[in-house]
């Protein structure tokens, strides 16, 4: 009889989230319609303000972000070893362009399909453990991501791989043209970005979010929370890798930077200041941090001292981020 | 001379003490990380850079103060665990009521604002530190040569493990602490002060760093990046170790130290991977890490 009753509560609380679910996107989609719309026309005329490269890393950082907020915002997984995906794709895309000649768009697929598979073996590893070991143990399978890097043969070692050539998009678009090559990459962000939108309000997002709040309920309930949590981490990684490898052909570079645990460190505070959780947080985070290291490279501040204190300040008093803040003043989830 | 497995003594002792040595420091780091994540639920993302301020100091006190080695020894990793306890007093304790990630987080800014100022104070190239008179020089063990001060290493690293393990195991105070990991408000209840107790914790885990970055001085050069690089593999240390035993972490530290100069002697491009490789195999056979518990 007790058991009877609680299924029926739990079943009452569920139904109840999925009205205010069902609600929630009818109220808000002006709104997110106006956001988005705002936001495209400000990435359209960028270039002709802004120097089109900066706008183009920008963006690569900001789809990386989001790959990333999809583990750590909408699956509570906290990856310290995203570079390795990032990093290793960026490689693989510049391989793929500069010594086997093929063009853009399948040594970027290349590059992602090698980071989906790299996700799915250091998935299927880190996912084995919880909370902080999935943390320590993705940071150690990326710095050995970084030790093959700076060793092996085709990547190159401390000089990485230079002169990428960017190649005829489909054999037609001329990409050394900054602006066809900006549209590119615009293109390639607003199709990760659906992808991730896509994943969070599907079915699939709502079972992640729910092991996120209570893993061994979800358990419960009948998932098997392994298969989501490896889906997710392959997706991350996938969508990481395809922000590293428009990154090498932006860059007509794919160094070991792009591979150090820094750059992994860099992705979880540009997350975490923008706002985890949201899916706008991680694009305003990464247009902050790429924008104030360009600036700071001009100065004698140290970077690393400005980065550690904004991550400091952020877990110390503003954990919800910018957006994340901007959606609790105004009401929304 | 005879070869051992094709290789010759001296080379193969001359590694394995080198995996030895770097052993002992994987197992002091990790040492420090487990009695730290045990009291305090936070994976110290920050020790590297403290292992490396502590080596710092040692060499500022002789640079600036004329204070030599014995000195450094007490006095590096008295300072390193004060800093400690002054993060773990203004940033720290703050953070215990909500998801241990931020506690990485945290102390992940941290050590970016230490190593990048050192960085920039300091530049990247390494400082030599000497070693001290009385360990100068070295044993003829008839198969290899042993440095006195190398030596002094594993034996002064061997003894603060064995020291800690036994302060944590087997006095009244360790029993404190075990009590409190297990179950905080119970203990407070009886009229122990915890929050006293975690500041301490945290104190004496980052002054163990501090002793380690100490002894290392000699041996590597002293460098701002010289804690970072060792943290990643002192984590994977930890991961294949598990936290849940002192002994364990110690055991497992200076293993992996051991197979790290073994695999130096018989396949060099692999012995940067080799631990991480481990980490690896540890997992997909015993997740929980070789003398770990599930928490």
């Amino acid at each position: 009889m007790a058991t009877q009753s609680k299924t029926a509560n739990i079943k009452t609380a569920d139904s109840q989230t999925t009205t205010i679910a069902l609600r929630r996107p009818g109220q808000d989609s002006t709104r997110n319609a106006i956001i988005l719309g705002i936001g495209l026309l400000i990435a359209l005329a960028a270039p002709y303000v802004l120097y089109p490269v900066f706008v183009m890393k920008v963006l690569c950082f900001a789809l990386f972000a989001c790959a990333f907020n999809l583990l750590i915002g909408f699956a509570g997984l906290l990856s310290f070893g995203h570079a390795a995906f990032f990093g290793g794709a960026a490689y693989i895309t510049a391989h793929s362009a500069k010594v086997w000649g093929l063009g853009p768009e399948v040594s970027i697929l290349l590059g992602m399909g090698f980071s989906a598979l790299l996700g799915l073996a250091f998935g299927a590893l880190a996912i084995r453990r919880q909370g902080i070991y999935f943390a320590m143990i993705t940071l150690a399978l990326s710095q050995m991501v970084f030790f093959m890097a700076l060793q092996l043969k085709f990547t190159g070692g401390e000089d990485g791989i230079q002169a990428v050539p960017r190649g005829h998009l489909f054999g037609v678009i001329d990409l050394n043209n900054s602006l066809s090559m900006y549209y590119f990459v615009l293109a390639v962000f607003l199709v990760g970005f659906a992808v991730v939108w896509r994943a969070v309000h599907s079915p699939f997002g709502q079972v992640l979010k729910a092991i996120r709040e209570n893993e061994p309920r979800a358990v419960s309930l009948g998932y098997r929370t392994e298969r989501y949590k490896l889906l997710a981490f392959v997706l991350s990684a996938s969508l990481a890798g395809l922000a590293g490898g428009t990154k090498a052909l932006v860059f007509q570079l794919a160094s070991l930077t792009d591979v150090t645990w820094q750059m992994s460190g860099e992705v979880v505070l540009m997350t975490l200041l923008g706002g985890m959780g949201t899916l706008l947080g991680p694009v305003v985070g990464a247009a902050i941090v790429v924008t104030l290291e360009s600036y700071l490279a001009a100065t004698s501040m140290p970077v690393p001292v400005v980065i550690g204190a904004i991550f400091v300040v952020c877990v110390l008093v503003f954990r919800r981020g910018i957006v994340g803040e901007l959606q609790a003043r105004f009401g929304r989830r | 001379m005879f070869d051992l497995l094709g290789v010759p003594p001296q080379v193969l002792f001359g590694q394995l003490l080198l995996g030895l040595i770097n052993g002992s420091f994987y197992a002091l780091l990790s040492l420090g990380l487990a009695v730290i994540f045990g009291m305090l639920n936070v994976i110290n993302f920050a020790h590297g850079a403290l292992y490396m301020i502590g080596a710092f100091v040692a060499w500022l006190l002789l640079t600036k103060l004329g204070l030599g080695y014995w000195w450094a020894l007490g006095l590096s990793p008295l300072i390193v665990g004060l800093l400690g306890v002054a993060l773990e007093k203004t940033m720290l304790s703050r953070l215990y009521k909500l998801d241990h990630l931020y506690g990485l987080l945290l102390t992940f800014g941290l050590a970016l604002i230490m190593e990048g100022a050192f960085r920039h104070f300091y530049g990247v190239s390494g400082q030599p530190y000497p070693i001290p008179d009385a360990l100068k020089g070295g044993q003829n063990l008839g198969f290899m040569f042993l440095p006195n001060y190398r030596g002094w290493v594993v034996v002064a690293s061997l003894i603060v493990c064995f020291g800690t393990w036994f302060a944590i195991e087997r006095t009244r105070l360790g029993a404190y602490l075990r009590a409190a990991t297990e179950n905080p408000v119970l203990v407070q209840a009886f009229g122990i002060n915890v929050p006293v107790m975690i500041t301490a914790t945290y104190g004496f885990g980052v002054a163990l760093a501090g002793l380690a970055g100490v002894l290392a001085a000699p041996i590597y050069q002293v460098s701002p990046l010289m804690g970072t690089n060792l943290i990643i593999v002192v984590f994977a240390v930890v991961v294949i170790g598990g936290m849940g035993s002192i002994l364990g972490a110690i055991v497992t530290g200076l293993g992996l130290g051991l197979l790290e100069g073994l695999t130096k002697v018989f396949y060099p491009e692999a012995s940067n991977i080799v631990v991480f490789v481990v980490m690896a195999i540890v997992l997909l056979i015993k997740p929980a890490g070789l003398f770990g518990r599930e928490r």
